[in-house]
């Protein structure tokens, strides 16, 4: 029983001093970033923490770039809107999207990204030239999500992959996404909810390989 | 009551549904549409019959209210604010008429014009119809004003305005509910003169507004929205209206404010906290989303009093959204700047969706109009108002709701022949049928393309209020049946469908082309509801 009690203190203990976490969801019109918004926001009401979530609507959704800012807090949140430099995370289902609310992202703030282009300009760049922008901030973690979805024959739920991905550092407990996923799936079918459940999953599982090949490395050195 | 979850536009809603509202009237407009849609799908207002119409433009929307309110019940009516512009005539009068049953209107701003083509600040026009203006600083506060707004409205006989921007109707929050409140009995005016606006009577009850004023004035000063925070530190003084309070806190959230703050969310504005903040604080810090509103009040036209700063001395962007970062700069404090976006990063503007059919439309339109040249194509606010960006560049002109036809007609009467007017199916309804009867009237050369997708599309699918009507209404103003042209907008049509837009474009006299072809977003989400029915 004490091994178990001590982590649940210092949880609450580290909730209650950090508990703020300030996320841009980026991503083009019709992508489902208001499908990631909606799942972290269920699961942080679900944990008992405040919220706030500005959305684009309008013409933006026509193929346009859109953004949400989602902010979770243990405190009152005030302004709708991240300040610039302050973003604890990005999370975005298309790899330039990532990198166009950079400005908003903290020194050490994380970003997590898709890396399957979504194409409806003529003038796009180069995968590679996005990806050596995204290799070149300290803390990232990028996934073809697209194509992880596609291997778990559900290829709508390559935005789950990507919050998947994202989840390790969201700070909320990782049943509670599921949770949140029956409820915002559950009137689609067990079906619906089961292939975006495995796709979260197949996103955690990515970024935990990816930590612990991080930690092999800085071991190493 | 539990918390919910609500964007700013969603809580006005559901607090017009617990406070006993009747009806809501509406035409869609971005930031404002999620309010009439939530009434719409939402099961509550269903079991209490509360109407929730989507009406053919702003102006009838407005009336409609009007009218229930004249009836005794609580009616709202919700729109964007260009569509305050539409509404105008009937909104400044209802400030004479004044209400019965409580009536609130209320506009959504869109500072820095995410999808708007202008950011006109609508709390002038509440000033300019001498009407109580509420501005919520968050959603719990927009819930709790529709309550308190018909309680004003039915206590001083007014219509109350509540203004909200792009930020607060669009981003989500937790709202407590308050118990809900029966809807009022069908309950005529007393005074049954008092909507008839004639000289005599409305001479009358313009000086009852004016009269008024005193008392939204006393209103204002013990409002609960208008809040007075007392600080040590007086070399600043602060002001902020709706959700620049937000910017501002957000800049307090390790240390306390240490300057006097004065929150302004109800309007005319709280004069004697004003000049209270004014005594006491050196410099006074004028923080407002949209206009200059309050500042301008503040430093007159002489503006020799204390220094004042904000939107128009430069402390703040004079045009656009604030933010919490140019509120720190505004003060001083220091504002972190974040990366910069790399180079790499590409616009990406909005696009016609793949299979659109205003696509087809538009292509069949630039062959056909090549050898007279794409300079005498007009159009206004649709989906289709894209199609001036590459690859089509085609159009020419997007002013407002309908002005198409009828610039396309002033631009036939100016001598260019043939001219062109290109406007949806639902903004012909809203304000294209009344400047098409001015071209028939006067046998004007244009070519007018309605293009009928078969619902309200650019603001998420709403009806369209004529369809299947559209050539009855056309034929019923006098447009000639033989030039009344429906073309199925396809790629596989493109050779014909070009071939009519000439001969039409080479007839001397109005013609109307309809290309008709469902949208092809509500025409993929009706496949799926039927494919998951089955």
């Amino acid at each position: 029983m004490h091994s178990n009690a001590e982590p649940e203190i210092q949880r609450k203990i580290k909730k209650q001093i950090i508990m703020k976490k300030d996320i841009i969801l980026a991503g083009v019109g019709g992508q489902g970033i208001l499908s990631i918004a909606a799942a972290i926001g269920l699961a942080a009401v679900e944990s008992g923490l405040y919220l706030k979530q500005a959305e684009v609507h309008g013409m933006s959704q026509r193929g346009g770039d859109v953004q949400s800012h989602l902010r979770l807090s243990d405190k009152e949140i005030f302004s709708d809107l991240i300040p610039r430099g302050r973003a604890d995370m990005i999370i975005s289902v298309e790899p330039m999207e990532s990198l166009r609310y950079l400005p908003m992202l903290s020194e050490d703030g994380w970003l997590i990204t898709n890396t399957k282009p979504f194409i409806n300009i003529s003038n796009y760049p180069s995968l590679e030239s996005i990806i050596s922008e995204i290799e070149s901030l300290p803390q990232k973690i990028y996934l073809d999500a697209d194509e992880i979805a596609v291997r778990l024959k559900s290829p709508k739920s390559a935005n789950m992959v990507v919050l998947g991905a994202a989840s390790p550092y969201l700070d909320i407990d990782f049943e509670k996404l599921e949770y949140a996923i029956k409820l915002l799936f559950g009137r689609k079918g067990e079906e619906v909810v089961n292939a975006n459940i495995n796709s979260l999953k197949a996103g955690r599982e990515y970024a935990d390989k990816q930590i612990s090949k991080a930690k092999e490395q800085t071991t190493d050195v | 009551m539990q918390k919910v979850l609500l964007l700013g536009d969603e809580a006005i809603a559901q607090g017009g549904i617990d406070a006993g509202m009747s009806g809501i009237f509406a035409y869609p407009g971005t930031p404002s549409t999620e309010i009439t849609e939530y009434v719409i799908s939402s099961r509550e207002a269903k079991e209490r019959g509360i109407k929730a119409c989507w009406t053919a433009n702003e102006k009838t929307a407005m009336e409609a209210a009007l009218g229930m309110s004249y009836a005794g019940k609580r009616a709202m009516t919700c729109m964007k604010h260009v569509g305050l512009n539409v509404a105008a005539d009937p909104f400044i009068n209802s400030a004479i008429t004044g209400a019965n049953g409580g009536f609130i209107i209320v506009a959504a701003d869109d500072p820095s014009m995410h999808s708007s083509q202008n950011e006109q600040d609508s709390r002038f026009f509440g000033k300019f119809a001498f009407i109580p203006i509420l501005e919520p600083s968050n959603q719990q506060e927009a819930y709790d004003m529709v309550f308190y707004g018909f309680d004003f409205s039915e206590k001083y006989g007014i219509p109350v305005l509540i203004r909200i921007t792009t930020r607060l109707a669009h981003s989500r929050a937790g709202v407590t509910r308050n118990e809900s409140r029966q809807q009022n009995n069908i309950k005529q005016p007393a005074n049954l003169r008092q909507f008839v606006l004639l000289p005599s009577i409305a001479r009358k009850q313009y000086k009852d507004l004016l009269n008024k004023q005193k008392y939204f004035e006393e209103e204002s000063e013990n409002s609960p929205f208008n809040k007075y925070y007392e600080g040590e530190d007086k070399t600043k003084g602060i002001i902020t209206t709706g959700i620049a309070y937000n910017y501002l806190m957000e800049n307090f959230q390790d240390t306390k404010l240490p300057y006097p703050l004065l929150k302004i969310s109800q309007y005319p504005v709280p004069v004697k906290m004003i000049k209270k903040l004014y005594d006491e604080c050196d410099t006074i810090y004028v923080i407002e989303e949209g206009f200059p509103v309050v500042e301008e009040l503040l430093r007159g036209i002489l503006d020799n009093g204390k220094k004042i700063s904000g939107r128009m001395d430069g402390g703040l962007p004079r045009d656009g959204e604030l933010n919490p970062n140019s509120v720190a700069r505004l003060l001083g404090m220091k504002a972190k700047d974040g990366r910069e976006i790399p180079s790499v990063v590409t616009p990406r503007p909005p696009s016609l969706c793949i299979g659109c059919p205003h696509t087809d439309s538009v292509l069949a339109l630039k062959e056909a109009i090549s050898e007279y040249g794409k300079d005498r194509v007009f159009s206004d606010i649709g989906c289709y108002t894209l199609s001036a960006l590459p690859p089509y560049e085609m159009i020419n002109s997007c002013v407002d709701m309908g002005a198409s036809i009828t610039m396309a007609k002033g631009a036939y009467e100016a001598g260019i022949v043939p001219s062109v007017a290109v406007i949806g199916d639902s903004t012909f309804t809203h304000s294209g049928i009344a400047g098409l009867l001015d071209a028939v009237k006067d046998k004007s050369n244009i070519t007018v393309f309605i293009l009928d997708n078969e619902t309200t599309a650019m603001t998420g699918g709403q009806p369209s209020a004529a369809s299947g009507r559209l050539e009855d209404i056309c034929k019923g103003i006098g447009v000639e049946s033989e030039h009344i042209k429906i073309i199925n907008p396809l790629k596989r049509n493109h050779e014909e469908n070009v071939k009519i837009i000439k001969e039409e474009l080479n007839y001397d006299g109005v013609s109307v082309i309809i290309p008709r072809r469902e949208c092809i977003v509500t025409q993929s989400q009706k496949f799926r509801e039927k494919s998951k029915s089955k």
